[in-house]
């Protein structure tokens, strides 16, 4: 089991809602992942307007945890006030708390975030970070409170996977008590599986999945990924090493003193 | 009386959040308000009185990674 704050979840994986071709493709790959916990906005809402609503009904239908983003937010101020509505909307303490720094590499934030986690933390609020793998930006991120931290692999949507994997392991290594969840840039089944084989406690993904070809099997080849990844974790990767030693037994072997 | 709502300026007749809403036609359940950065509770929307200058922001669900 994974504990987020005081809640413990089975599943490992954590979905995001967007960028599906349909909406019943969105519900058959959340399905299909086994994520018992998706991530979802809040947008301003045109006059006259019920897109919230029909997307609202699609997510209660998934009887899934639901946690809200501040994706787009820039400042400190602009964040906070969004982390707000979310509670009000969705009832929930839990926040996926991202403070973009820049457009174009959709890169945290980082002295925003922790200012922003301080804040809400203060008020009651559950916060899940959306931050860099730097070590010292997570640590200050526990100090405010943070009890879940959510390093990126690559920058958002760009499926590169784990680009600082010492970076990461690092993280795992100074911070054995917190629930470490990699977010954003996996691109491929074997990046989340990589993750969960760090000793990550679980990642989040959108994109890989919704522009898969097939979502629905992309789903179900994420969800494979983790279950794998987390297992081989549990069961006690060995160590890399320079050269080889041969895995089959050299006592026995035939025409041994034959061959020079 | 002129307001900022959703980032647009508008000209509006209603004097408190909920007339607001109805005079734009709003008509879904699941909103949230925020007045002037604050959030504004639901229970609070007949009661609250909208001055010149304000900036609401109506905010519904959306998808989101």
């Amino acid at each position: 089991m994974v504990k987020f704050y005081d809640r413990e979840f089975s599943s490992r994986l954590l979905i995001g809602t967007a960028l599906y071709p349909s909406p019943k493709i969105m519900q058959d790959a959340i399905r299909a992942s086994g994520s018992q916990i998706v991530t979802v906005s809040l947008r301003r809402e045109s006059a006259g307007g019920k897109t919230g609503d029909a997307f609202w009904s699609l997510i209660r239908e998934l009887d899934v945890t639901v946690l809200p983003n501040t994706a787009g937010c820039k400042t400190v101020r602009e964040a906070v006030t969004t982390a707000k509505l979310a509670r009000e909307l969705f009832g929930t303490p839990w926040v996926k708390l991202e403070v973009i720094a820049d457009n174009d590499t959709l890169q945290p934030d980082v002295v925003g975030l922790v200012e922003a986690a301080t804040i809400l933390i203060k008020d009651g609020f559950e916060v899940f970070p959306y931050c860099t793998d730097d070590l010292g930006v997570a640590m200050r991120l526990v100090d405010a409170g943070c009890k879940v931290v959510m390093p990126w692999a690559a920058p958002i949507g760009s499926a590169k996977g784990i680009v600082n994997r010492d970076g990461l392991r690092l993280l795992r290594d100074r911070l054995p008590d917190i629930t470490l969840v990699v977010d954003a840039g996996l691109g491929a089944p074997s990046h989340a599986a990589q993750a969960l084989e760090l000793g990550y406690d679980a990642v989040l993904l959108n994109t890989a999945i919704a522009k898969a070809d097939d979502p629905v099997a992309m789903a179900n080849a994420f969800r494979l990924g983790v279950e794998a990844g987390r297992t081989a974790y549990q069961a006690g990767l060995m160590e890399a090493r320079d050269f080889a030693s041969p895995s089959t037994p050299v006592v026995g072997t035939p025409f041994w003193h034959a061959v020079s | 009386m002129r307001v900022t709502i959703n980032g647009e300026a508008r000209d509006i007749a209603a004097t408190r959040i909920d007339a607001l809403l109805n005079e734009l036609e709003y008509e879904g359940s699941h909103f949230a308000i925020a007045l002037n950065f604050d959030v504004l509770p639901k229970s609070r929307w007949a009661e609250t009185h909208l001055k010149a200058g304000d900036e609401i922001e109506i905010i519904t669900p959306r998808q989101g990674g």
